[in-house]
């Protein structure tokens, strides 16, 4: 197992480089450099004071030896200053949007399995069933639906015509008057549309896979041996076949993480939520780049990390693999 | 023919919307009496009505006739983004597929990583860095979503490559790129088109997304997406603004997931009947 784990982190490695290579060439596909932007109509800005100040920015040396510099600064979390007038750390900036998304995503993700798993095992067990036609048109539905459409419609419904939930950011006006207990709960109630809304696609894709899954493990070999020798139908079900249709959920889920990330930016733009999603909108918005590199860098970071740590848990379930068996 | 549509209905539905969205694209001008950008103050933020179907928008532009005219924006998003994919994802997949080894390795890796990036995050990236215009995002969303199709026609090549025809032509001493065009990917046909048809849904949606966000396609210009923008920030008086473009984009994307689907079951049978 920790041969694995080590085998997998080392394999990171490439990917990384690989990610840092696209993110420094979109950088350079940018029109106009800093030293240049700006400047290029003021008399007082000679030729001279701009190649000092494309040598200040390190803009006069070969293009490799750029990406070296600014990779060294990656490794030590150096993401640069945002243009923005606040000039704070990049890092700084998204540290403190990161939480909210981060909570977002894990309840989704939570909230996908705890739903998508009895769906898919249920349409499985009682295939063809109106239940099962049923949940086959939700999951068209669920596939084809526009997450900010939807989102706009639960507005309408349960914001500004019910006034049920509140429609956006994460806090209500009187959250400093709040008690503990009472901030918790307001900031649970802010959070069900963002979070269901951020569930949606994923709902339909992960039910429909767990039931193909249980389709293909209940006519397994195996299977049919137990129901022969007399294993009760419930057992056979949920003890026998569920865990091995679980497996491959553990992959799409380090799958879905891609879309879930980039899907944060129309969901929390949508309810005006503070987290990076929001603050890479802004950054795209006043072209900020270093803002918007340092959050391409970081979400793709993050996504592989959480491609990993499936992977590792999938090793961790599949015996086969946490024995060495294929690397 | 008409025994086919009735033992496949997702090809009968899905082949009827498909159609049915792309005619009214293309007679758009002939549908309606309106024009998607003419401004008329008189008729500023009606609901709907005999005269506006779908109401009237904040200038007082029909809102079913400016949908109709963004089918148009739309669609052709969809294709050419999905145009580029498969030409990129072909070009890429038949090399891999066909040299196999190094090669093979090399952008089986290259393509495994493009796919963790948080696609949205990249196109959201280089349209900061370009200008958001239609031309822009067609090309971003064609670029970025290529990799399904590589992995697919490069699945397909490795088993057509021990089929005993495709060993007759080698041994013949077909060329490589012969071998590719005449004889490999005619036989890969099927599920590349399948997955084509699924791409437009996707690049609709991504489309209608970034259009959301009001960084694909610009206003005046009509997009189910921007005209959405409109809905959210007039949400509280009128609904219709949000309610009928979505409404369009589900239908559409809806539409090529199930002509999607009932190709997959027609090209291939057995597959995922169950």
């Amino acid at each position: 197992m920790k041969q694995y784990a080590l085998k997998r982190l080392i394999g990171m490695i490439p990917l990384l480089l690989g990610i840092t290579i696209i993110s420094f060439g979109m950088m350079h596909l940018a029109p106009g450099e800093p030293s240049v932007v700006g400047n290029e109509f003021n008399p007082k800005v000679s030729a001279d004071d701009i190649e000092r100040l494309r040598a200040y920015y390190g803009l006069d040396k070969p293009l490799y030896e750029q990406y070296w510099n600014w990779l060294k600064r990656l490794a030590v979390l150096d993401f640069g200053n945002s243009f923005s007038s606040d000039g704070r750390a990049v890092l700084d900036k998204v540290l403190e949007r990161l939480p909210v998304t981060l909570w977002i995503n894990i309840l989704a993700m939570l909230l996908i399995l705890a739903v998508a798993i009895p769906i898919g095992v249920a349409s499985a067990v009682r295939q063809n069933s109106w239940f099962d036609r049923g949940m086959t048109i939700f999951v068209f539905i669920g596939f084809a639906i526009p997450s900010f459409w939807l989102g706009l419609l639960l507005m309408i419904g349960l914001g500004v015509n019910t006034n049920l939930l509140p429609v956006s950011g994460i806090h209500d006006y009187s959250w400093q008057q709040m008690g503990w207990i009472e901030q918790q709960l307001d900031l649970m109630k802010h959070l069900i549309l963002p979070v269901f809304v951020s569930a949606i696609g994923g709902l339909a894709g992960m039910s429909r896979f767990m039931r193909s899954g249980m389709l293909d493990v209940i006519r397994a070999d195996y299977i049919t041996t137990a129901r022969a020798m007399g294993v009760a139908e419930r057992v056979i079900r949920y003890r026998l076949a569920l865990k091995n249709a679980m497996l491959p959920i553990i992959t799409l889920l380090g799958l879905s993480i891609p879309g879930l990330i980039g899907g944060s930016v129309i969901v929390e733009q949508l309810f005006s939520i503070p987290g990076m999603g929001l603050l890479f909108y802004e950054a795209v918005l006043s072209r900020d780049y270093p803002l918007v590199m340092g959050i391409t860098v970081i979400g793709a970071v993050l996504t592989l990390m959480g491609n990993l740590l499936a992977d590792l848990s999938y090793a961790w379930a599949d015996p086969r693999i946490r024995h060495g068996g294929k690397g | 023919m008409k025994a086919l549509f009735m033992k496949n209905p997702l090809l009968l539905i899905g082949t009827v919307v498909v159609a049915t969205v792309a005619l009214l694209a293309v007679l758009a001008p002939f549908i309606s009496p309106y024009d998607p950008s003419d401004i008329n103050v008189r008729a500023i933020l009606l609901p709907p009505s005999w005269e506006h179907w779908c109401g009237t928008d904040t200038l007082g532009r029909d809102v079913l006739t400016r949908m109709l005219y963004g089918a148009r924006v739309s669609l052709a998003v969809g294709f050419v983004a999905v145009g580029i994919a498969l030409v990129v994802g072909i070009f890429l997949g038949s090399i891999a597929g066909h040299y196999g080894g190094k090669v093979d390795g090399a952008l089986m890796r290259l393509t495994d990583m493009v796919l963790c990036f948080p696609t949205f995050f990249l196109i959201l990236a280089v349209i900061a860095f370009l200008e958001p215009s239609i031309w822009n995002i067609m090309i971003v969303i064609g670029l970025t979503s290529w990799m399904g199709v590589t992995r697919l026609v490069r699945a397909e090549f490795l088993s057509l490559r021990e089929r005993d025809f495709i060993l007759a032509a080698r041994s013949l001493g077909v060329s490589s790129f012969q071998l590719i065009w005449r004889y490999l990917l005619p036989n890969a046909i099927g599920p590349i088109l399948v997955s084509a048809v699924l791409g437009v849904a996707g690049a609709v949606l991504v489309e209608s997304g970034l259009s959301f966000l009001g960084l694909g396609v610009q206003p005046p210009d009509p997009s189910w997406g921007n005209m959405l923008t409109e809905g959210k920030d007039n949400i509280q008086i009128a609904w219709w603004l949000s309610v009928y473009p979505g409404l369009a984009i589900l239908i559409t994307v809806l539409g090529y997931n199930l002509l999607g689907e009932g190709l997959r079951d027609l090209f291939d049978p057995k597959g995922n009947k169950r």
